[in-house]
């Protein structure tokens, strides 16, 4: 009977398995998409340290050779070699770097753009309104990869076009939404206090509506910054993306198409790479919004 | 209704004018068409007389102005490397493309929405999961780089499928699973959020505890009122694939609108590429608005707002 009325003690209750704990924490928090992403940002940052060679450096002899684990393979190429004979591991390397300037460039601009746009549109409304976001339906409407193939045969295939391209994609995207909240944030009782204070648009704008905005804005360019990689990769690879011979993950899956047969992990390594970035990314987006908005914890 | 449609009509108007826009000023931009057959024997005769024919001596307002009139009626004027008349070009590229994204788009449906009912059903449980990394996979996924890959698995490595072209019903099973699978995740994460929403309300709670089967719960009384918004995305991704298999086409050498776009491109055929931009465009906008009236027919609230 003494048994019933001793206190619970912690020897007396179930401690959790080291696994069911392991669990648990992957479930709550993205601990492997950070590290992907953690991984992306030194390596890209950090890439001529990190890579064993030089992306652009030829030694012919090695053309198509192998990754290390298949026969014929050699350690001074881990990951194989291009049909140049150029390292494989290097060129992802400096690819992550390529893929988070293109990413993080063209998602500033538009992001910066389409906010700006879409708080104006979202806060005057009237025509303003009406002519933004038909613009905004009008470049969704055209075909995408169709004017980023004219433009780069108009200004050449550069880094700045590609920027301004992907830039371009990107801004209705913000403006969309961001006038969407706008729309429900300009009815609060705090921003029609601050109307009646006397408060100019331009401070009610900054100082009571883009704040509200910040979450988000936080989430639609996580998930964004994936999309882009993925369409500046898609670009690369039709040839109006990031010319040759800088390494570019979509460049490189294009070298190899023609050595499918003989050296297929030409193709495969940096489509691994873009795969799991881009995962990573989406990932990152869909957390951060189920964590910054708890109303959705209980549906996604 | 009428404001609805009218306000409906115009913006598509919009849309389709400044597109036209877009596309003849880029189209102007790659340079006069006629530096395509210059040659040492070339006069300036020769050279004014390509440009009365092309109709490039008038004012850029007034090419553009003529060529909206003509491409009004489907006349894209003539191919400047295969002489034959743009329509005609692209009417022999407009089947194999739509049986691709027809296909594709049928097939992302039948994958995405089924496993998306499952996995709000089964909400929380391992094959939830298994679904979700799924979707994420689909939506990481470089199109080009899963053909390839699919190319080297049922074509090089298994020998069960043909690598590509267009010949025969065989054939076109990669470059349309290769759409569905990337598009079906869009399809699966909407049907799942939506369902979740459906299966959480008080009707369903009822058919419940009335004792009704759980099929007909989840298929009669929860799906169909989630069905709204996977219909509306579907509908979007077939006007996105009919203009949008240019990658797909490229990889399996498919012999659709796709390829003749890009094949235009680099050969700076400028009709080819303005008519082609053109009518994804149109396709495009037509696919929106009759997605828009469903929705604004099937949901009242949309028409008033």
């Amino acid at each position: 009977m003494d048994n019933i009325l001793e206190p619970v003690g912690s020897e007396n209750v179930v401690r959790p398995s080291f696994r069911s704990q392991a669990w648990h924490i992957l479930r709550r928090w993205p601990i492997l998409p950070a590290i992907i992403l953690v991984m992306l940002v030194v390596t890209g940052i950090f890439a001529p340290l990190v890579a064993p060679a030089e992306p652009n450096h030829t030694v012919l002899r090695d053309r198509n050779a192998p990754p290390i684990w298949m026969e014929g393979g050699s350690s001074t190429h881990l990951l194989g070699a291009d049909p140049l004979g150029r390292d494989l591991l290097s060129r992802i390397i400096y690819g992550a770097r390529i893929s988070l300037l293109v990413a993080g460039v063209s998602i500033g601009f538009g992001l910066i753009a389409g906010v700006s746009v879409g708080l104006v549109a979202g806060y005057y409304g009237g025509w303003w309104d009406e002519i933004i976001m038909r613009l905004a339906d009008t470049s969704r409407a055209v075909p995408f990869i169709l004017i980023a193939l004219v433009a780069a045969i108009v200004f050449g295939q550069r880094l700045e076009v590609i920027l301004a391209i992907l830039a371009f994609a990107t801004w209705p995207i913000f403006a969309r939404q961001v006038r969407a909240e706008v729309l429900v944030l300009k009815q609060l009782d705090y921003v029609a206090f601050a109307n009646v204070v006397g408060a100019s648009s331009r401070r009610i704008m900054q100082r009571h509506i883009l704040p509200g905005l910040v979450n988000t804005v936080i989430v639609l360019a996580t998930l964004q910054v994936g999309a882009l990689i993925l369409t500046e990769a898609i670009l690369s690879f039709l040839g109006a993306g990031i010319p040759p011979p800088t390494a570019a993950w979509g460049v490189m899956i294009a070298d190899g198409q023609k050595y499918l047969t003989d050296a297929w992990w030409v193709s495969f390594f940096p489509g691994v790479a873009i795969v799991l970035v881009v995962m990573a990314f989406n990932f990152m987006g869909d957390w951060l919004r189920d964590y910054l908005d708890p109303r959705l914890r209980q549906l996604e | 209704m009428v404001v609805f449609l009218a306000r409906r009509v115009l913006a598509a108007l919009f849309s389709i004018f400044v597109a036209t826009i877009i596309v003849f000023g880029m189209s102007r931009m790659t340079g006069d068409p006629r530096e395509q057959f210059l040659t040492v024997e070339t006069t300036q005769e020769t050279w004014d007389a390509w440009g009365k024919k092309f109709g490039l001596d008038k004012p850029l307002v007034v090419q553009y102005f003529i060529w909206l009139g003509k491409a009004s009626v489907l006349d894209f004027g003539t191919s400047l490397n295969q002489a034959r008349p743009v329509r005609d070009l692209i009417a022999a590229r407009f089947w194999p493309s739509a049986e691709l994204a027809l296909t594709g788009w049928f097939l992302s449906i039948a994958i995405g929405i089924p496993l998306g009912v499952l996995s709000a059903v089964k909400r929380g449980r391992p094959i939830d999961y298994l679904v979700r990394w799924f979707a994420l996979l689909g939506q990481a996924l470089p199109p080009f780089w899963l053909g390839m890959v699919m190319i080297l698995i049922f074509a090089v490595g298994l020998e069960l499928l043909p690598a590509g072209a267009r010949d025969g019903p065989r054939s076109l099973i990669m470059p349309a699973m290769t759409l569905a699978l990337i598009n079906a995740a869009s399809n699966l994460r909407i049907t799942r959020s939506s369902m979740l929403e459906v299966l959480d309300s008080e009707y369903v709670k009822l058919a419940r505890a009335k004792g009704v089967s759980e099929t007909v719960v989840v298929w009669k009384h929860a799906f169909r009122n989630a069905s709204i918004a996977p219909l509306t995305n579907a509908g979007l991704l077939l006007a996105g694939f009919l203009a949008g298999t240019v990658v797909t086409e490229t990889v399996f050498a498919w012999p659709g609108m796709g390829r003749l776009a890009i094949d235009a491109v680099r050969t700076n055929d400028f009709p080819v590429v303005s008519g082609l931009t053109l009518v994804f465009t149109v396709i495009y906008v037509a696919a929106n608005f009759l997605v828009d009236l469903t929705y604004g027919f099937v949901d009242p609230r949309i028409r008033i707002s």
